[in-house]
């Protein structure tokens, strides 16, 4: 989505500013996730309802490996500090400093996802597959949804250091860097809410 | 095309020079056609993109007709054989699918994409090649939802798809899974559209048009996208819980395991309650553009119209439970939600209000988008007071289920948003395509209609006051009753109303036929028009506008048409259409920049169906279309959505004046 909407730079405006003063990528990448919210909203109120239904297979207390997740959480929340640290790099038009916390902030998202399948994994051998339960299926669901968010927002941060490293950026570099920032900070965000709802507050 | 450098002699014709990319960006070189099937295939203009959506809204038009009609054929005669029992459930869930979202929503879309822009004086969207992308996944997400008749029938589950119904064990067929895929694809289309014109709306309106001299057209559009913006994930959900559970054995709805089927009906109408404003909204907006112009009148209440058009977008949000007032929410849920759905009448009326005071006293000139405008007026208000009675919850537990429901959403989404969109066709048909449709077939048009619809539709209160279930496949005369509450009676004369629509509905096609044969042009301005859509040639230029307008007043275009008299307040001409449009040839900007045609959009929208059909039959095929997306979205995202001016033939040296010769 946002690969889509970042480089239909100024075409339109042509030599005038918005009407908001704000550019149309960056109201687009808002709106976005304005209506991400609503898709997370949807998904986590399922597991909500269906955490505690249990027939058979393990419950959510018998799981979880809290300390673990805590330090996959901290990492993820860490990448968002990088990437505002890529952000602040791009504005200064210092591009090694870009392309650099820009990998940075992926390798700890690439970390956060590999300690997710770690974790899948170990439940997976301990009785809880996708189909096992109500508590499987929109664990699952809602971990795996925003553990895909974190992946396509890997995918976007390593094509950006491809390009910026080609110089082949359409439009606004530091912009392009920002609003990928924006989308990042809100996939962690939106961790913060599912690892308080999901793992902390006991079913 | 993309750039266009006028030649100095100014006020010909528009014509793009010969553009030759020098170089491929992400994979392909840019498509160059400006005529053909290429033209249209790989456009990203709004108007062309406009008319694709109405065309293929049109299309499904048709085809769910005949999916209504055969099912008022079956229910003619007792124990009707038309259909059998199972076709007869996909029949009905299909009809209500096609209508809902491959007509009401691409028609609306159709108008959106076209007039936006036109209407708040900018030369196109804020992402074209998004624009375009929307389009071929509607046109996609309906084809393939359509696919599951030949292979092995369509859905059947009705069109809000109720759990445990969904399911495998009671829908073993490929149906629901082509049904739910489908409208993910078309859901992609409703939100990149939605993005697109909201961005549209806040960020490109002409200088000097604040928020609220924008027409009001334009206004409930953006309240109509705002609404998909948040109502679209929430289905997304929904469809996802249930493409889980049938193609990968997630447990959501399965009752056995401890499901709770009311979770796919919250879900469901969540969405589903703003996607009726959705579908209604732009409706309003029509005739509320529509009214004033036969009027002669400014549209009356101008800040009411807009505020409770909002008023609705956000009330919309808290009704949704009124949907399920007979699946047993307890008492304070059952409350609050007949609160709230009895307080959205009141924007609603407003509105009506507004349109009926902005004919009194006006100079009512009854054309056929009149006609329309008006029978919305009429035909929206019956339904929205059988609506009334569906929020007095102890009412609406007799009438749940029944063919009084039908009734009442046929009376306003029929009634209401299809009037309206037809409106719409006869008053701005002239700018799209410079001829104006006949208006003596317009009125046989209307009037075949308003007679159908009621045939068709009014009896349905009685039927379902009596008891008549929804979705019945067939009656037996022997449980009829007698008298005036006689069902066989009113069910034939649903039927031969739906076929008097029908006939209504083909006078429309002639007409649309009968007038592109014809060679006679529409005037500039033939209904002395309000607002800036009409500032520019009828159809528009590929730039829309050759000066980007600045704008003083709500309605724009009449105030540069008329003055006022200081002393005795009336207005007289000033100025004709014809020459504001001269004016403006004449000052034509020299350098103008579009947005240049790209292959993307179609190659990857055109991904996305081969991924929903690898979830239903093979896992793999959906991986390799999955890659394939991949690279696709690589390869849009390198191309720049204006090319260089390097890839234009001869390149432009950064002489912006420089004259060139027009390509004949």
């Amino acid at each position: 989505m946002s690969d889509v909407a970042v480089h239909e730079a100024d075409h339109g405006t042509h030599g005038h500013t918005t009407s908001t003063g704000l550019s149309n990528n960056k109201v687009a990448m808002w709106l976005f996730l304005g209506s991400e919210c609503l898709l997370f909203g949807g998904l986590i109120s399922t597991y909500m309802l269906y955490r505690g239904r249990v027939s058979i297979g393990p419950r959510p207390g018998n799981v979880f490996d809290i300390p673990f997740t805590s330090v996959s959480s901290f990492i993820l929340l860490m990448s968002s500090l990088t990437m505002v640290l890529a952000v602040s790099a791009a504005q200064n038009r210092d591009d090694r400093g870009t392309t650099l916390w820009l990998t940075v902030t992926a390798l700890l998202g690439a970390t956060f996802v590999g300690g997710q399948v770690y974790e899948f994994t170990a439940m997976y051998n301990e009785g809880l597959g996708f189909t096992t339960s109500l508590f499987g299926s929109s664990f699952y669901t809602l971990t795996g949804f925003h553990g895909v968010h974190v992946t396509v927002g890997i995918i976007m941060l390593m094509s950006l250091v491809g390009i910026i490293k080609r110089s082949t950026v359409p439009g606004d570099k530091a912009e392009v860097v920002e609003l990928i920032g924006l989308y990042w900070h809100f996939v962690d965000v939106i961790w913060i809410v599912i690892f308080t709802l999901v793992y902390l507050i006991p079913a | 095309m993309a750039i266009i450098e006028r030649p100095t002699t100014a006020g010909g014709v528009e014509l793009a020079p010969p553009a030759t990319p020098t170089r491929a960006q992400g994979g392909f070189k840019r498509p160059v056609s400006t005529t053909g099937w290429k033209s249209w295939l790989f456009t990203v203009d709004h108007k062309k993109l406009g008319i694709m959506y109405g065309v293929m809204a049109m299309f499904f038009f048709v085809l769910g007709g005949i999916e209504a009609v055969l099912i008022r054929l079956q229910l003619a005669a007792p124990e009707g054989k038309v259909l059998s029992a199972s076709v007869y459930n996909q029949m009905f869930t299909m009809h209500a699918t096609t209508m809902v979202f491959l007509f009401v929503m691409p028609m609306a879309a159709a108008f959106a994409n076209y007039f936006i822009p036109l209407q708040i004086g900018a030369r196109d969207v804020a992402f074209p090649r998004m624009n375009a992308f929307g389009f071929w996944c509607i046109l996609g997400g309906g084809i393939f939802i359509n696919l599951s008749w030949f292979f092995g029938g369509a859905a059947d589950g009705g069109w809000f798809m109720y759990a445990p119904n969904s399911g495998p064990i009671f829908s073993p067929s490929h149906g629901v899974d082509f049904w739910s895929l489908g409208l993910q694809i078309a859901g992609i289309a409703s939100l990149t559209g939605a993005i697109n014109l909201i961005v549209t709306v806040l960020n490109m309106r002409a200088p000097g048009m604040s928020l609220m001299k924008m027409p009001v057209f334009t206004w409930l559009q953006l309240v109509v996208q705002f609404l998909l913006l948040f109502a679209v994930p929430v289905i997304t959900v929904a469809l996802f819980l249930l493409s889980f559970q049938r193609n990968f054995g997630a447990t959501f709805f399965d009752v056995s395991a401890g499901a709770d089927p009311l979770l796919w009906q919250h879900l469901f109408w969540i969405f589903g309650h703003p996607e009726v404003y959705i579908l209604i909204l732009p409706s309003f907006g029509i005739i509320s553009e529509v009214l004033p112009v036969f009027a002669k009148k400014p549209l009356f209440g101008y800040p009411f119209v807009v505020f409770s058009g909002a008023a609705i977008g956000f009330v919309g949000w808290g009704v949704w439970a009124h949907h399920m007032f007979a699946s047993g929410l307890g008492p304070v849920s059952v409350a609050v939600f007949s609160i709230s759905t009895m307080a959205i009448a009141i924007p609603t009326g407003v509105k009506i209000v507004n349109w009926t005071l902005t004919l009194w006293g006006g100079k009512l000139r009854f054309t056929a988008a009149m006609h329309f405008a008006v029978g919305l007026i009429v035909l929206f208000t019956i339904g929205g007071l059988s609506g009334v009675t569906h929020s007095v919850a102890p009412s609406d537990t007799q009438q749940t289920d029944t063919y009084y429901i039908v009734a009442h959403f046929h009376y306003v989404l029929f009634g209401g948003a299809v009037f309206g969109l037809f409106s719409g066709f006869y008053y701005w048909w002239p700018k799209m395509f410079g001829k104006t449709l006949n208006e003596k077939l317009g009125k046989a048009n209307f009037w075949l209609m308003v007679i159908g619809m009621n045939m068709t539709f009014g009896p349905m209160h009685i039927l379902g006051l009596q008891g008549q279930p929804r979705r019945m496949y067939q009656w037996t005369e022997a449980r009829a009753g007698e008298g005036f509450f006689n069902l066989a009676f009113w069910n034939r004369i649903a039927s031969i109303g739906s076929l008097v629509l029908s006939l209504g509905i083909l006078l429309f096609i002639i007409n649309v036929i009968k007038t592109a044969r014809s060679k006679e042009r529409a005037p500039l301005d033939p209904w002395d028009a309000r607002t800036l859509e009409w500032m520019t040639s009828s159809p528009p230029k590929e730039h829309n506008f050759d000066v980007i307008p600045t704008v003083h007043h709500l309605d724009e275009f009449f105030h540069r048409k008329y003055e006022q008299d200081p002393v005795t307040h009336e207005y007289k001409q000033i100025a004709t259409a014809e020459e504001i449009l001269a004016d403006q040839e004449a000052h034509a900007d020299k350098h103008i920049h579009m947005p240049s045609p790209s292959y993307w959009p179609i190659v990857l929208a055109s991904t996305l169906p081969i991924i929903t059909i690898g979830v239903i039959y093979s896992i793999p095929v959906a991986i390799v279309g999955g890659i394939f997306l991949v690279l696709a979205m690589f390869g849009w995202a390198l191309e720049p959505s204006t090319a260089p001016e390097t890839d234009f033939d001869p390149p432009a040296s950064g002489d912006s004046t420089k004259e060139l010769a027009p390509l004949v």
